[in-house]
């Protein structure tokens, strides 16, 4: 029971908001300790499980490249760009980078996106000159970080809900992996299919949960 | 073979000019908190697979210590409002080329070698080729930033260090996370929570099973950060005893919709802090949850037509 020590740790650490590296630490500890692991082992652990997750580090090697081109005005063309649309707002936006990111994930193109590479330099500053009409000032600090707040859940949403309608991504290899453990065999096509159901409400719910967004968005400049 | 030792050394390379970046340019007194917490972080990536682990875990408690002490960069000197105005009107739309360059290589070296092997030679690890490919693209992205933007020679270790400044230790944080992914594992966290929804559910009414399933799915996602974590765990322990074996419930839909709920797990929690910490730091956000709560919306509703769907996949009378 008290291998459970590091949720409640981490629960109560974020919910203080405590830095996260030094919850998760400390969390990490506390569930080792408990299953019966000495300290120096922890410490090895922490260290091995790091190392192993280096990979997760190779998607920052895109920083220099945004940095450079948003020194050369990248984000202020991108705003810009929006802004000669007629029509455009923030949630129609969003909306169309909605459908953009989950049909490219569907296809298999998970790297289309990121908020790295697309969120910051592009959606984020075209989401906000929608909304901002040639005049930087018409946007307080909060509804601006409304705005991008949103642009990033619009990344992670199409992502999650488009992906697993592709069969040769890893939740679907994963999936067969466990059956297969099992004893049952299905087809990765199979199970593909059944998320499509689930890509298509997230599609609705969350595009119109953006055109609502536009709503909101109008009422506050009022 | 070009595999996962070697693209921690091109990605320590990042982290590695901050540092001599931040050593070169002191302008405030706490400038050897960044250069000291990136020189490590540049240590564990290019060196860490060569060093015994717990040299690794007292990097990784050292970068915790910085990180928690705070690390205070200065600000980088940019260009200014009218300078990008400027160029962004030069450059126009070509500006989008070497961001977009990025996943075009990425899909390209993705798609032609899918096996790794370059004219015949097993030149990349098979398994490694994604990530291969967007080293590369990254590399060459760069290579066309700096000569469509004509940027001194200074700047690229200059904007990289300003971008990497304003995301911080939350860059970290995913490798963290995922190394508590594998103590709360190697702890078994996962079979407790998997025995407490099993010995608090009624499993033998069908929907309560798929509830069990679902929002298990979801809250042990929420506690791990990651739904693969939790789908072994809760697959075994719910949706195979009770919703495929005892109910003959359709294995497909049962596993990508009990996959699908932990997704929506995902979207409301911290732990997953490539998709909801990283770009509050990486948008400059004030709030930390903020991602977070845009999402928490869609995420429970999805979860209630997952759980629906698949409802009406396991009760009885249901194709198969």
């Amino acid at each position: 029971m008290l291998v459970l020590s590091g949720i409640v740790i981490i629960v109560i650490g974020f919910a203080l908001g405590i830095n996260p590296l030094l919850v998760v630490t400390i969390a990490a500890f506390a569930s080792a300790l408990a299953a019966g692991h000495g300290p120096i082992e922890v410490i090895g652990m922490i260290g091995k499980a790091f190392v192993d997750g280096r990979f997760l580090a190779v998607a920052w090697l895109a920083l220099p490249t945004i940095g450079l081109l948003e020194r050369a005005g990248l984000r202020d063309h991108a705003r810009g760009l929006v802004q000669r649309l007629r029509g455009a707002t923030t949630g129609r936006v969003l909306l169309g980078y909605l459908a953009l990111r989950q049909l490219t994930a569907a296809l298999g193109l998970t790297s289309l996106g990121g908020h790295v590479q697309m969120v910051r330099p592009i959606v984020a500053p075209m989401a906000e000159g929608a909304a901002e009409r040639g005049d930087p000032t018409a946007l307080d600090p909060e509804t601006r970080d409304t705005i991008r707040a949103n642009a990033a859940a619009v990344d992670n949403i199409g992502l999650f809900f488009g992906e697993d309608v592709f069969i040769a991504i890893g939740s679907i290899l994963l999936i067969r992996a466990v059956l297969e453990q099992n004893g049952i065999i299905v087809a990765p096509l199979h199970v593909a299919v059944w998320a499509i159901p689930t890509a298509i409400a997230a599609f609705l719910v969350h595009g119109t949960r953006l055109l609502l967004f536009d709503r909101r968005l109008k009422a506050r400049r009022q | 073979m070009i595999g996962l030792d070697a693209l921690g050394v091109v990605s320590g390379l990042l982290p590695a000019a901050v540092a001599v970046h931040h050593a070169l340019h002191r302008e405030t007194r706490d400038w050897w908190r960044s250069a000291a917490f990136w020189a490590l972080f540049a240590a564990s990536l290019i060196a860490g697979p060569w060093l015994p682990d717990v040299a690794n875990g007292m990097i990784v408690l050292a970068m915790v210590a910085l990180a928690t002490a705070g690390l205070r960069p200065a600000p980088v000197r940019t260009t200014s409002a009218a300078e990008r105005a400027a160029t962004a009107k030069r450059l126009g739309s070509r500006l989008f080329l070497p961001a977009l360059c990025i996943p075009a290589v990425t899909l390209a070296g993705t798609l032609l070698l899918p096996d790794g092997k370059v004219a015949g030679v097993a030149l990349i690890d098979p398994k490694q080729v994604t990530l291969v490919s967007l080293a590369a693209g990254a590399i060459v992205a760069l290579g066309l930033a700096i000569r469509l933007t004509a940027a001194p020679r200074s700047a690229p270790a200059a904007e990289a260090r300003r971008l990497t400044d304003a995301i911080g230790w939350a860059m970290i944080l995913p490798q963290m996370l995922a190394a508590l992914g594998g103590i709360f594992a190697a702890a078994n966290v996962g079979q407790w929570i998997a025995m407490g929804a099993t010995t608090i559910m009624p499993l033998d009414i069908p929907f309560a099973a798929v509830l069990a399933y679902c929002l298990g799915m979801a809250l042990f996602t929420i506690v791990m950060g990651n739904a693969f974590a939790a789908f072994p765990i809760m697959t075994a322990g719910i949706g195979l005893p009770f919703l495929i074996h005892h109910f003959g419930g359709n294995p497909a839909p049962v596993a990508a919709l009990g996959m699908l709920s932990g997704f929506c797990g995902t979207l409301m929690t911290p732990m997953a802090a490539n998709f909801n910490i990283v770009p509050v730091a990486a948008l400059e956000l004030r709030d930390r949850h903020a991602v977070i709560r845009a999402q928490i919306p869609t995420a429970l509703i999805l979860l209630g037509v997952n759980i629906a769907i698949m409802a009406l996949s396991v009760l009885p009378g249901t194709p198969r």
